[in-house]
C-alpha cells in the first residue's frame, strides 16, 4: 500500500466525522465540504512527511476550520463583517487539544450529517446520491455510473437536494433521547436505500461498491451507538446479503438462484460478523424489522446445503414480519418459504389476495407462476410468467423467466405424456 | 522466548480500505507469515473481527455485566495479534520491523508470553475458516 492508497483510506475514514463537525461549525453543507477539501489536500502535503496524525479525523476537523475562516476573514475584507453568531463555537480556534473529540461528540455530529442526508423531505434517489457525494465522498462521476446516469444530471440531481436542504430545518442543537432514536430510524432507512441500490440491480463494481459503503457507514453508526440492537440488525443484515454477492452471479451475469448458488463461494468473514451481531442483538428482547430480516438470512446463512434450510423458522420470521411491517412483500416472500413446508397450493392460496397490490410487481408475477407450474396447471403459469418478463427491471430478471418459458415451450412439444411438473435433474 | 505481538489500527481507516487493498496488505503480510512459519518462528494468529462484533463482560461486584463492544474506547482497535517464538526483544521487534512495511499504517505492541495453552481441541484444524 503507497502513500496515497493509505492516506486516501484515513480521508474516506475520518470524512463522516470531519463533515459532521464541520457542518456544526459552519451551518451550512457547502462550506462544510470545502472546508474538508482543502484539509484534505494539506493533508496529502503534510501526511506522507510526517505519517498520519493519531487522530485524523481531528486533525482534518482544526485544519478544515482555520482554513475556511481564513477564508472567510480574506472575504470580509471586501465585504461586510460575517455575523458572529452564524458561525457557532468558535472560542476554542486555537486550542487543538479541544479537539480531541471524544466519542459523543462524533456521535451527533456523524448522526446529524446521515440524518441531513437522508431527510424525510428528499425523495429516495435524491437521499441516496447526496449520502454518496457527501458522506461517502464519491465523485459525481462515480456515482452517476451506479445509477447509470450521465454526469450533468446527477450533477443535477444532488444539486436539486442540496437545495432542499437548505430550504429544511436542520437541527443543530443536541438532540435528546427521543430526537435521537428517531434520527437513527431515518438514517437506518437511508442506509438501507444505499445499499438495495447496489444490491437490487446487479453486479459490477459501481453497484458492489454502493453496498461496501453502506456496510461500512452502518459499522461506524453502530461503533457510535454500540448498543442499538436495530442496528446491529441492519448491519448484520446488509452483511448476511452482501456476503452471498459472489455467487449471485454466473459468468454470462444471470442471476443465480439462492437454492442454485455455490455456498462455498459466500463470503464467510462477512457471513461470521453479521452472525455474530445478530446473536448480540437477540439479546435485546427488543425485536425490530431489521432484525427480524437480518434472523431470516442468518437461517440461510446457516444452511450448508439448499437442502438444509430450515423453511419452517423462516417463515414463521416472515409471520413476525407480517406484524413488525405489514407489506403485500413480505406476505410473498412468506408464502414463498410456506410453499417449502406445506406444498404450492398452501402457498398459492396466500398470496392469491395479493393479486391486487401487486399486479404491477416482477416477483409477485414471477412466483405465482412457479407455484402454478409446481401444480401442473402450466397454461396459468405462462400467463404469469409472461406478465412478469413485462415487468422485469432488469435483463437477468427477464432471462430469469425466459428460462421458464422456454422449458415450458419444449415440454409442451415434446413431453405430452409427462405430466409431471416438478421433476427437475 | 514467546511473545504476543499486537496489531492496533484505526478501524475507521481500515474498513475504508476497498477489498483489492486489504488483499493486497494480507497477501504482502502472508509473505512475511510464510517465511516465518519455515523458520519455525510463528505460533498461532488471527485477525479479529471489527470492534463492533464484541461484547464485553465487566463484574460489578454483583452479576457480571454484559455490554455491547470493545473493552476499552481507544482511538485505535487491536485488530489481531501473532504468536512468535523468537530469541530475544530484537529478534521480535526485527519480525515487527518487517510486518510493519507490510502493512504501513499499524501500530504494534509486543508482549511477552507467561503462560500458553496450544489449540487443545481433538483434531483441531491448522485455521479455522472464519
Amino acid at each position: 500500500m503507497n502513500d496515497l492508497a493509505w492516506i486516501n483510506a484515513a480521508l474516506i475514514g475520518a470524512r463522516p466525522q470531519a463533515v459532521g463537525a464541520l457542518l456544526r461549525y459552519f451551518r451550512d453543507l457547502d462550506t462544510a465540504e470545502e472546508a474538508f477539501q482543502e484539509a484534505s489536500l494539506r493533508a496529502l502535503k503534510s501526511w506522507p512527511r510526517n505519517g498520519p496524525p493519531r487522530d485524523p479525523a481531528a486533525w482534518l476537523i482544526l485544519v478544515g476550520r482555520n482554513a475556511a475562516l481564513d477564508g472567510v476573514r480574506k472575504r470580509s475584507r471586501d465585504a461586510v463583517l460575517p455575523d458572529e453568531a452564524a458561525l457557532s463555537d468558535l472560542e476554542d480556534v486555537e486550542a487543538p487539544l479541544a479537539e480531541r473529540l471524544d466519542g459523543s461528540h462524533y456521535r451527533d455530529d456523524v448522526l446529524r450529517l446521515l440524518f441531513v442526508c437522508g431527510h424525510p423531505d428528499l425523495p429516495a434517489t435524491q437521499q441516496i446520491a447526496l449520502a454518496l457525494r457527501i458522506v461517502s465522498g464519491l465523485s459525481v462521476k462515480q456515482i452517476a455510473r451506479a445509477f447509470l446516469v450521465s454526469e450533468a444530471a446527477m450533477e443535477q440531481r444532488i444539486t436539486r437536494a442540496k437545495a432542499r436542504i437548505a430550504k429544511a430545518e436542520t437541527p443543530f442543537e443536541t438532540p435528546g433521547a427521543v430526537e435521537r432514536s428517531e434520527r437513527l430510524g431515518v438514517v437506518a432507512a437511508m442506509l438501507y436505500l444505499v445499499f438495495n441500490e447496489g444490491y437490487s440491480a446487479g453486479d459490477g463494481e459501481a453497484r458492489a461498491q454502493l453496498c461496501n459503503e453502506a456496510i461500512r457507514l452502518a459499522r461506524l453508526l453502530l461503533r457510535l451507538f454500540p448498543t442499538e440492537p436495530e442496528i446491529m440488525g441492519l448491519t448484520a443484515l446488509m452483511l448476511l446479503q452482501h456476503a452471498r454477492g459472489p455467487a449471485r452471479f454466473d459468468a454470462d451475469r444471470e442471476i443465480v438462484l439462492l437454492e442454485d448458488q455455490d455456498r462455498r463461494r459466500w463470503d464467510g468473514k462477512l457471513i461470521a460478523e453479521g452472525l455474530a451481531l445478530i446473536d448480540k442483538a437477540i439479546r435485546h428482547r427488543a425485536p425490530g424489522a431489521y432484525q427480524v430480516q437480518a434472523a431470516i438470512a442468518a437461517l440461510h446463512a446457516r444452511a450448508e446445503r439448499f437442502e438444509d434450510t430450515d423453511w419452517r423458522g423462516i417463515e414463521r420470521l416472515y409471520a413476525t414480519l407480517e406484524i413488525l411491517q405489514p407489506s403485500p412483500v413480505v406476505t410473498l416472500n412468506r408464502a414463498a418459504a410456506l410453499s417449502k413446508v406445506e406444498g404450492p397450493a398452501a402457498a398459492l392460496k396466500l398470496i392469491e389476495p395479493l393479486a391486487e397490490r401487486l399486479d404491477g410487481y416482477f416477483h409477485f408475477h414471477g412466483a405465482r407462476g412457479a407455484l402454478l407450474l409446481q401444480l401442473g396447471r402450466d397454461r396459468e403459469a405462462r400467463t404469469c410468467f409472461d406478465q412478469a418478463i413485462a415487468l422485469a427491471n432488469t435483463a437477468a430478471e427477464a432471462n430469469h423467466i425466459r428460462q421458464h418459458l422456454d422449458r415450458l415451450a419444449r415440454e409442451s412439444s415434446h413431453a405430452v405424456s409427462d405430466a409431471s411438473p416438478a421433476a427437475r435433474p | 522466548m514467546l511473545y504476543a505481538l499486537l496489531c492496533y489500527n484505526d478501524e475507521d481507516m481500515v474498513y475504508s480500505w476497498t477489498p483489492e487493498e486489504d488483499a493486497a496488505v494480507m497477501a504482502k503480510i502472508r509473505v512475511v507469515q510464510e517465511r516465518l512459519i519455515s523458520e519455525g518462528k510463528l505460533g498461532p494468529s488471527l485477525r479479529l473481527l471489527p470492534t463492533t462484533s464484541a461484547t464485553s463482560v465487566r463484574k460489578t461486584g454483583g452479576e457480571p455485566l454484559v455490554i455491547d463492544g470493545p473493552y476499552a474506547e481507544t482511538k485505535e482497535q487491536l485488530l489481531g495479534f501473532y504468536i512468535l517464538d523468537v530469541a530475544n526483544l530484537e529478534e521480535a521487534l526485527a519480525v515487527t520491523r518487517e510486518l510493519g512495511e507490510a502493512n504501513p499504517t499499524s501500530n504494534y505492541e509486543i508482549r511477552p508470553v507467561g503462560l500458553y495453552f496450544g489449540d487443545e481441541r481433538q483434531g483441531a484444524s491448522k485455521a479455522a475458516s472464519a
